[in-house]
């Protein structure tokens, strides 16, 4: 197996919020940040390269600057990572390939977001303002809710093969504190009880959108072992970005990630059913199912059976989102996607406390943005 | 779905001088899009270059306003609170029989809308403006191609 020479040192999270009321995302950039330097054992000084997602309605430009300014930070790598949910996972192999490019050596990849009663709005002036909102399409809910219907019509799945999706998240999230569905677990009845937003997406299907933070140390395999905490080493990575407007999407029921997770996959020389977890990312339950097929843990149209098959607990044969996914987290905007990345970290060190897997040697993290546009996967391990 | 469409107060289009050709048939109740005179396809939405090709030699051309459906969805709650009124109300997918896919609002028929419903460009007044949405052809029904 090939051992990459970025690995992943340090992570931090925030407990999700619903509003965080006058609190800025730079204050909650710096608190997941300090978290995750800390939780690495490392001094500030040594962060030399910064990876930031956009952040809208708060800086619209010089986003590392303004984030390295206020965190006393002259970084000799910065730069902005706009891939939606897959912010996160193209953050890490970003860091990992500008460490072996030579122009640094310990990057901060950090996602976070406040969340105000009413959320900030960019203005657009895209072909997606032009061409799908005038029709009365807005937000992501409708675009997932297309790509659901699809994939029911082309290979007969139904809503309760969904729902399993939402039910395990929620029953996962019952072992993660933090979580916002902490103590609200959901069955299968109960997320098909809950209100239809469109069809046929019901609620408790989408994630609930909360402030929060994430955040990850990456830094050289040789630094790693100077370092406290057993290392996670990114073993392979891959991407793809295809589209951003659903109707200009190749498929609608299989998408970038199929090629991504291959090649990281291959970088890895690793198979999806050797993962000992599968951190998902779960926008909507549809996503998960497509994943589960483009990993190839199951055929095109299959994931049901397959979810009946396999137990996606931390005790089952096939731990899925052991945190709950986002789907039973919350989704603290971009950073929701980076909550993928840090439970992997966390089962691979063996650290997940009562939720913590059996054997924990290789992880499948999944990132995904837009409307199943953009694509990032990485294999990570820890021997 | 009673409500008057054309008085719900929804976001317009954002036209452009390169999408005006668009959106000026589509006030007179056509379907014109681009097409792309050295690779042969269709082009939707409309751009500067061909995006199979990227010839600069786009034409315009009214295309047949038949499609079929792709995907769609009852929205009960939208994203934009112009549309409140209308909810639930379905929009979809469609691909013209011309190649490209856009994105549609679905008039309600006679039966609930199905993936591969045979359409037909059905211009509709929305918001104030003329939109070039469609209507399932009742009595004949394709069969989805595999």
């Amino acid at each position: 197996m090939r051992r990459g020479k970025g690995a992943i040192v340090g992570i931090g999270e925030l407990k999700p919020q619903r509003l965080t009321s006058g609190v800025t995302t730079l204050e909650m950039i710096a608190e997941v940040s300090r978290l995750a330097v800390l939780d690495a054992g490392l001094e500030p000084a040594a962060i030399d390269g910064l990876l930031v997602g956009p952040q809208v309605g708060e800086t619209p430009q010089h986003v590392p600057a303004t984030v390295a300014e206020y965190l006393g930070l002259a970084p000799t790598m910065a730069n902005v990572v706009d891939l939606g949910g897959a912010s996160g996972a193209g953050m890490v192999w970003r860091a990992a390939a500008a460490i072996e490019a030579g122009m640094c050596e310990t990057v901060l990849c950090v996602l976070a977001n406040n969340r105000e009663e009413v959320p900030p709005r960019s203005p657009n002036r895209n072909p997606i303002r032009e061409f799908d909102v005038p029709f009365g399409a807005s937000g992501a809910n409708i675009s997932y809710a297309l790509l659901m219907q699809a994939h029911m019509a082309e290979y007969g799945s139904t809503a309760r093969d969904f729902a399993l999706i939402a039910a395990a998240a929620r029953a996962n999230a019952q072992l993660k504190p933090d979580a916002i569905f902490f103590g609200k677990p959901a069955d299968v009845e109960m997320v098909l009880a809950s209100p239809m937003i469109a069809s046929p997406l019901h609620l408790y299907e989408i994630v609930m959108p909360v402030a929060g933070g994430e955040a990850v140390v990456v830094t050289s395999a040789e630094r790693a072992r100077s370092l406290p905490k057993k290392t996670v080493h990114l073993l392979g990575a891959g991407e793809k970005v295809t589209h951003r407007a659903v109707s200009q999407a190749p498929s609608l029921t299989s998408g970038p990630l199929k090629s991504a997770m291959a090649r990281a996959f291959g970088q890895s020389g690793t198979t999806a059913n050797e993962m000992d977890l599968l951190s998902l990312y779960d926008c909507y339950t549809i996503m998960v199912a497509t994943t589960i097929e483009d990993a190839g843990l199951c055929a095109p149209g299959q994931f049901g059976a397959w979810l009946r098959d396999h137990d996606l607990s931390h005790g089952g044969d096939k731990p899925l989102n052991t945190h709950g996914g986002q789907l039973g987290f919350g989704q603290p905007d971009l950073a929701g996607g980076m909550t993928h990345v840090v439970e992997a970290v966390r089962q691979l060190r063996g650290e997940a406390d009562e939720r913590q897997i059996g054997k924990a040697e290789l992880a499948l993290v999944t990132g995904n943005g837009a409307t199943m546009s953009e694509a990032t996967a990485l294999v990570l391990g820890a021997a | 779905m009673s409500v008057d469409l054309n008085a719900l107060n929804t976001a317009g289009p954002t036209i452009t001088t390169l999408t005006a050709p668009f959106w000026d048939a589509a006030a007179e109740g056509r379907l014109k899009i681009q097409h792309c005179e050295d690779c042969g396809k269709a082009v939707f939405y409309p751009r500067p270059i061909c995006p199979h090709c990227w010839s600069r030699r786009l034409v315009w051309r009214d295309v047949s306003g038949k499609g079929r459906l792709k995907s769609f969805s009852h929205v009960h709650k939208p994203g934009h609170p112009g549309w409140l009124p209308a909810a639930p109300y379905v929009v979809g997918l469609v691909e013209l029989a011309e190649g490209p896919t856009m994105l549609s609002f679905i008039l309600p028929g006679a039966r609930p809308p199905h993936v591969g419903d045979a359409l037909l460009l059905a211009p509709t007044a929305i918001g104030g403006r003329v939109l070039p949405a469609f209507k399932s052809v009742e009595t004949a029904t394709e069969e989805k191609p595999q």
